[in-house]
């Protein structure tokens, strides 16, 4: 990463202001929450208070960092509205089924993580392996949040890099240190209003500049020469008709299926988030609530990435050629489209919603990290038996060590080509296979602990293996992506769709060859032996089922628009 | 956790919304527009600024702290 002062747009005193106001405000909230964070249970899992909207926010906005808000608009300007997959096919579906179907294993194990859960279904081997990779993520990831915001700083004011990086991880880490989770999804809830309140302006006042929809992809389709850019489903007949270089297979079963099940359902980032609420019902609510909002948020990300190929003047670039030239990356369509129409206090504004993306995004990931690490890894193969006050006090100190981990990886997001590209393949390394062995172990009660443990196992390195292939040999994409035409996006789904092919293929192989555990010691933890609580005699509109329908029907329907 | 005595998380997003919103209308009205910005005839922080703040006040006044 090479610092620079380049500047687009100077931020006045007023934008300023809002800033500091924003900076001054969470950590005030992180001061106010420390009262009430004084148990394992307080700081890790916000005590278990917290309401459906809450929750359910809260779920979405640790998921829309700055990664998402920036790394979507770069890829919507380098691969047009097919990255809108990734908040529709690519969340709700799976959003939906952990609400409805996955919640209830989760909430009434009692268990305080992911990795906790496979523990109690797999045994201390499994439990291990996904704490220390996930452990292992999470700090990566909080390395891509700071780079975004990095870039921020660097486009708006011409801050120095390394400046910026550790103003606002110390922010974060101050706040999460103080009021643990409970301060971290106050926070989350308040940047993801801000968020919109910042955002929203853009996707408005360039349709307004574009002269609307129909308009706009007609810029677009003659400043490339092609209408690939705007159609969702149309063009992923064939690898080569389309600016991914993906088949709908791809999208489908890699992305739709492998992913983001893998990513919504096992991830601890997210699923904590939903461990907070406050009875089974809130915590069924929760993710069925984000997947509402999630619809909604292609409108400030993908659109103003779309906008940005109609109307900016100059052509944005990969983020390694725009270091070497001093151009400007696909990764900062979204600053260039707020400095575009943005005057005194509104381009605070945007200022503010994207540090609160990063904020939101790294809070999530060292808060899960504290957590992971404490409990998963501490607590199981370090020091056993301690005082619960002993464990909040090493979650304190690992939030700590987390943020200043994760400045470290930051250092390495310049290496890829696209930000998202960076995550997805680290999504097909530790996530798509998780997902085989939570699902596995959910849903089928002669899944035995071996398996669950040489079945992650197995998909972890073997996607592992297949990135270090394509590195190695650039041909050997043929085989991985079954084009030799795919792109880094493309070739991350598939590569995901075969470590969890993998990872369910010696699972089932490894369980028929091992004894499983008595059924007894399955209960609250499997379907078909667990006892759903019933609930009750409410209303049909406040059952989380009728509102995921809902949420299913308009799905659909976008989906068709968008064709 | 005495979590009934704790101010709400909607009485502090209310709170930031309506300085803000004071703010950008304030400093819209005042200050003219960065050359370079585009469609700054439609004077978007104006409205977009008074919106916040309105919206932001309900919200502090709804779920203000009692006692």
């Amino acid at each position: 990463m090479t610092p620079t002062t380049t500047r687009l747009f100077s931020a006045g005193a007023v934008d300023l202001v809002v800033v500091a106001l924003y900076f001054a405000v969470v950590i005030g909230i992180g001061f106010y929450l420390k009262r009430f964070t004084k148990t394992g249970e307080d700081f890790f899992l916000a005590g278990r208070h917290m309401t459906s909207w809450i929750a359910g926010l809260s779920f979405l906005a640790a998921n829309l960092g700055s990664l998402e808000l920036m790394g979507w608009a770069g890829s919507a300007y380098q691969y047009g509205i097919l990255a809108t997959h990734w908040y529709w096919i690519g969340a709700i579906p799976a959003m939906l089924f952990l609400g409805i179907v996955m919640m209830p294993f989760y909430y009434i194990s009692k268990t305080h993580s992911v990795p906790g859960y496979l523990k109690l279904r797999f045994g201390e081997g499994a439990r291990g392996l996904s704490a220390i990779t996930f452990a292992f993520m999470t700090v990566l990831m909080s390395g891509i949040n700071m780079y975004s915001m990095a870039l921020v700083m660097k486009v708006f004011l011409g801050w120095d890099i390394n400046f910026s990086i550790w103003v606002s991880s110390l922010t974060v880490g101050a706040y999460v240190v103080l009021g643990g989770l409970l301060s971290a999804i106050f926070n989350e809830v308040l940047q993801f209003v801000l968020i919109w309140a910042g955002a929203i302006l853009i996707p408005i006042l360039g349709l307004v500049e574009a002269g609307g929809w129909h308009e706009m992809t007609q810029r677009i389709a003659t400043r490339l020469h092609t209408t690939s850019y705007t159609h969702l489903w149309s063009t992923l007949g064939s690898f080569t008709d389309n600016p991914m270089g993906i088949h709908w297979t791809g999208i489908v079963l890699g992305l739709g299926w492998v992913i983001s099940f893998g990513y919504w359902t096992t991830d601890f980032l997210v699923v904590q988030r939903v461990l907070s609420a406050k009875d089974l019902r809130s915590a069924r609510m929760a993710p069925i609530i984000g997947a509402g909002f999630k619809m909604m948020v292609p409108f400030i990300v993908i659109l103003p990435g779309l906008l940005g190929l109609a109307l900016l003047p100059e052509k944005l670039v990969g983020e390694s050629q725009a270091l070497a030239t001093g151009g400007h990356s696909y990764n900062e369509v979204l600053p260039l489209m707020l400095a575009r129409y943005c005057g005194p206090g509104l381009l605070g504004l945007g200022i503010t919603a994207l540090i609160a993306g990063f904020m939101s995004g790294m809070a999530g990931n060292v808060s899960a990290f504290a957590t992971v690490w404490t409990y998963d890894i501490y607590r199981a193969f370090i020091r056993r038996e301690a005082s619960d006050r002993h464990y909040v006090s090493i979650g304190r100190w690992s939030t700590i060590i987390g943020v200043i981990v994760s400045i470290g990886t930051a250092y390495l997001v310049p290496q890829f080509k696209s930000i998202m590209d960076y995550v997805q393949a680290l999504f097909s390394f530790f996530i798509a296979p998780l997902f085989g062995t939570v699902l596995l172990g959910m849903m089928w009660k002669r899944a035995t602990p071996a398996a669950g443990f040489w079945g992650l196992l197995a998909g972890t390195v073997s996607s592992v293996g297949m990135f270090a292939w394509v590195k190695s040999d650039p041909t050997a994409l043929r085989y991985i992506a079954l084009s030799p035409n795919a792109k880094a996006m493309a070739e991350d789904m598939y590569r995901a769709l075969w470590s969890w092919c993998i990872c369910v293929l010696v699972t089932v192989v490894v369980t028929y060859t091992t004894r499983p555990k008595p059924v007894s010691e399955l209960e609250g933890l499997v379907y078909g032996v667990t006892k759903i609580p019933h609930e009750g005699d409410v209303p049909v509109w406040r059952r989380p089922a009728f509102w995921a329908i809902v949420i299913a029907v308009v799905f659909v329907i976008v989906n068709i628009i968008f064709w | 956790m005495h979590i009934h005595s704790m101010i709400s998380i909607w009485f502090f997003i209310g709170a930031i919304l309506t300085v803000y919103g004071a703010i950008i209308c304030v400093a819209n009205l005042v200050l003219p527009a960065p050359p370079g910005v585009v469609l700054s005839n439609l004077h978007a922080g104006v409205w977009w600024g008074g919106i916040l703040f309105v919206v932001g006040l309900i919200y502090t006044i709804r779920f203000r702290p009692r006692d």
